[in-house]
């Protein structure tokens, strides 16, 4: 009788209140991917109004319910579901769905640590990211609808309960779960910040970490800055619509009736948000940044090139990340001077950018590259990365900033630049390190053919929405087609919904093959990618403190692939040195 | 030499799981959570600074706002909330006392250090709550809140007076201060003006989140608001102190051989002293 009441306990602590960070990183991935999905399927919904205008769709009408009489989405309830699809694609599938997974399955991993420093803190922290998940997806079903005033919940839409019908109880979730969230983020980041200083293994000195563990420690710091600014701006938000304070609330009208506030500005909110908004966007960036790092050098089978300059340049983006908010708000009446200054800070960021992209390109350059699917949506982030980089030089710039600003051209750029980009990176590290996950190897033919149908159809989504953008059409309008000016611009939405069906369906073989891998995939061998990280000298069925023996010691940097003597020969005869090898005779003099 | 561990610069980097800073994970974790605490205030106090500057001398003067000591008649202009700032800065330094006794292994030496630290605390909390309840309730003259309407100032520019508080200059409540400077001098009205602008206005006393009888709401919105933010960590604070006080007492300390937890909960308290010198300035100083 006690046993199996030992048993029930066992279960209980192994696979939910878990504090061993493998099944942490576990959870945050299938929350991340569930909110995600659902993100996704709130984008094609709203591509399907904006490509068909007013036209009656089944799936639509099943899929909303009251928000779509008749099949065609409300206009109240499409602002809701845009909003939406940005909050939890930014919060919660690229900052705790990528983060959260990825730094607590790696970080402990890759320095040689049994755990986390605190495993009781990062169960909190899953913890705390569920309920706020759970929290935002309830305010879906709320009267009046979910928060409408963007992700970026400007006041005063969101300050007015009485606004829009958005603003109502959905608004206030919409701030509770954000509160959760934002505590759940802020004990993650500590750990991972705090596990990386302290608990490396013996050897594991800084610039012998791989660049992903630099890129998640990074990440960390600009989340343990940039977060509370976020909590402070909900916060007068908050009292704003309780407590009938005026932080940013001027005189204002509602349906011919004055309102008792005076004196504030929503010019506040939007400088006190975008001092997170901005950094925001590395958070979401840097953890896919340095995961294409480590699998584009292992998969070419090259040493990084620039394994310093990496380090910089992110250092460099972490630092800038935070004094360039105000390129968002060019258009508020900033002064120009002020406006110059921003505009110069941003375009900065080019160069530690630029840097990054050079050295993945180089490590490619005549590598002996392995194109698994990691490697594919690995150079396809660097394509994003690319392609969305050279408009953020558009957009930087004031004096052409307020040209496109809130228009489609800026959809187009943050999607490809961040939204892409990550995703890829994600992606990337889910294929790469699904053997440490599951334990078992994901298809490469499906995988293959899931990153091409992606990579296809995200350009195909977001590359003619410049075009659009350039051509004056604001972003979140309901529809396009009421306006003469738009009219010969319809075609163009048709294509964009179409392709977004398809990228749409083409996630299906993803989930396919992960869940049909997760369960019957064959068993993954020791170290697939003949890495050289400390992470594939774990056993393959995962067990707690990660070594069955004493933590190996590093002797060495992680990026020893094809190394050569002097006669031409691998050095150790294989064309990657793990982490773990003692220096041969030859390397000793060398510098590590 | 001392029998703690000392930092070697050299090695400190190199793994082997040793702390960089020669510190734990948990007090480690405490500094950065107080990196990012420090960042919401930050906000806060930013904010206050742009709407300050942004109405100039419409912004209450701290001194004509902050006047009364209990127990004491007459005009003693901040001197109460310097007591204040007086005794949290000394719990300060009874926390260091009680840091520097638990480096000794002097159970007695933190309890009583612990203890007095507490008290201050405690103090602190009540003195708010004393300045927070003669704030809203305000004094007894009151402030006249214009109506709507304009205001021709000397040099011929307009303003307009909706929700502009004017005080009276003396008890007699014969003539009103406007909020504009001219010449350095606030604009006073007398006789048939000033019973127009009466006749317009309305009487308000004391302060709350949409009024202030001393001058701009926002005043009164940020007072509450940042020093009630503030008052909530030193609640915390306390709390913390007490439940590692009894920690002390019991002995858990003295059985685990360091008073770490009390070095955490100190370098909290510090810095939430340290909080209260930045709002202390920017809100009763400048």
């Amino acid at each position: 009788m006690s046993t199996h009441h030992h048993h029930e306990q066992d279960f209980l602590f192994k696979y939910i209140f878990s504090t061993d960070h493998k099944m942490i990183s576990k959870q945050f991935l299938i929350t991340g991917f569930i909110m995600g999905f659902i993100g996704m399927i709130m984008s094609t919904l709203f591509r399907l109004q904006l490509g068909w205008p007013g036209e009656s769709f089944w799936i639509v009408d099943k899929l909303l319910g009251s928000w779509a009489e008749n099949g065609v989405m409300a206009p109240d309830k499409y602002l809701a579901l845009v909003t939406m699809h940005g909050t939890i694609m930014v919060f919660f599938l690229l900052t705790a769905g990528l983060s959260g997974t990825f730094s607590n399955l790696l970080i402990p991993l890759q320095i040689g640590a049994r755990d986390m420093a605190s495993g009781f803190l990062n169960m909190l922290s899953y913890w705390f990211f569920f309920v706020s998940s759970v929290i935002m997806l309830i305010s879906l079903g709320v009267e009046g609808g979910a928060a409408s005033a963007g992700w970026t919940i400007y006041p005063p839409l969101s300050a007015l309960p009485q606004a829009i019908p958005g603003s109502g109880l959905g608004m206030t979730l919409w701030l509770i779960s954000m509160a959760i969230f934002i505590i759940s983020s802020l004990l993650g980041s500590l750990n991972y910040v705090v596990t990386i200083l302290n608990l490396r293994t013996k050897g594991m000195t800084m610039t012998r970490m791989p660049l992903t563990v630099w890129a998640f420690l990074f990440t960390a710091l600009i989340g343990i800055v940039s977060f509370p600014v976020l909590l402070s701006a909900a916060i007068l938000l908050i009292f704003d619509r309780s407590f009938g304070t005026s932080f940013y609330l001027s005189d204002i009208f509602i349906g011919g009736q004055v309102l008792e506030y005076s004196g504030g500005s929503p010019i506040l909110f939007e400088h006190l948000f975008w001092f997170l908004g901005h950094p925001e966007v590395y958070i979401v960036l840097l953890p896919s940044l340095g995961i294409t790092s480590e699998i584009i050098s292992t998969m070419s089978r090259k040493p990084i090139f620039g394994y310093r300059a990496m380090i910089g340049s992110m250092l460099a983006i972490a630092f800038l990340s935070t004094i360039v908010w105000g390129h968002h708000m060019f258009v508020t009446g900033m002064n120009p001077f002020l406006g110059a200054v921003f505009t110069f800070t941003t375009l900065l960021i080019a160069i530690p950018s630029a840097v990054k992209v050079f050295n993945y390109l180089t490590t490619l350059w005549k590598g002996n590259i392995k194109f698994s699917p990691a490697t594919l949506f690995s150079i396809g982030l660097v394509s994003t990365f690319i392609s969305g980089g050279l408009t953020g030089l558009i957009l930087g710039d004031s004096a052409l900033d307020i040209n496109v600003h809130d228009t489609y051209f800026v959809v187009g750029h943050f999607h490809i630049v961040m939204g892409l980009s990550a995703v890829f990176g994600m992606f990337a590290g889910v294929y790469h390190w699904f053997p440490k996950l599951f334990g078992r190897m994901m298809d490469n033919k499906i995988g293959s053919i899931h990153f091409w149908i992606t990579i296809v159809c995200s350009y195909g989504v977001f590359f003619p929405m410049h075009f659009l953008g350039l051509a004056g059409v604001p972003r979140r309008y309901y529809t396009n087609s009421e306006f003469p000016l738009f009219e010969n611009l319809i075609d163009i939405n048709v294509v964009i919904s179409t392709f977004a069906i398809v990228i749409a369906f083409g996630q299906l073989l993803f989930l396919y093959n992960f869940l049909y891998s997760a369960l019957r995939g064959p068993k993954a061998p020791q170290n697939p990618w003949d890495s050289n990280s400390l992470e594939w000298t774990t056993p393959v069925e995962h067990i707690h403190g990660n070594w069955p023996g004493e933590i190996p010691e590093v002797h060495r940097w992680p990026y020893d692939y094809s190394k050569v003597d002097e006669s031409g020969e691998f050095v150790g005869g294989n064309d990657f040195i793990p982490q773990t090898t003692p220096l041969f005779q030859n390397e000793k003099n060398e510098k590590h | 030499m001392s029998s703690s561990v000392s930092l070697d610069k050299n090695s400190a980097w190199e793994g082997n799981n040793k702390s960089p800073f020669n510190a734990g994970y948990g007090k480690l974790m405490m500094w950065f959570f107080l990196v990012s605490d420090a960042l919401t205030f930050t906000g806060f106090l930013a904010s206050y600074g742009f709407y300050r500057h942004y109405y100039g001398s419409m912004w209450p003067t701290a001194e004509n706002v902050f006047t009364h000591f209990p127990f004491m008649h007459g005009n003693h202009p901040l001197l109460f909330v310097a007591l204040m700032t007086f005794i949290l800065i000394m719990s300060s330094v009874t926390m260091v006392l009680a840091v520097e006794a638990g480096h000794r292994m002097d159970k007695k030496g933190v309890t009583i250090w612990m203890l007095l630290t507490i008290v201050g605390g405690a103090i602190f909390l009540s003195s708010q709550a004393w300045e927070w309840s003669h704030f809203i309730h305000g004094s007894e003259l009151g402030a006249i809140e214009l109506g709507k309407g304009t205001f021709t100032m000397p040099d011929g520019s307009v303003e307009m007076t909706k929700g502009v508080i004017a005080r009276w200059a003396d008890d007699s409540k014969q003539t009103l201060l406007l909020p504009w400077k001219d010449a350095g001098q606030y604009i006073s009205v007398t006789g048939d003006n000033m019973k127009e602008l009466l006749a317009n206005g309305k009487e308000v006393f004391g302060a709350n989140l949409t009024r202030n009888e001393y001058g701009h709401p926002l005043f009164a919105d940020f007072f509450f608001f940042i020093t009630g933010f503030h008052g909530t960590h030193v609640l915390s604070g306390v709390v913390l102190n007490i439940i590692i006080f009894f920690n002390v007492i019991m002995g858990t300390y003295q059985k685990r051989g360091h008073y770490e937890m009390v070095e955490k909960v100190g370098l909290y308290w510090h810095f939430v002293d340290l909080v209260w010198v930045f709002v202390f300035t920017f809100f009763y100083l400048i």
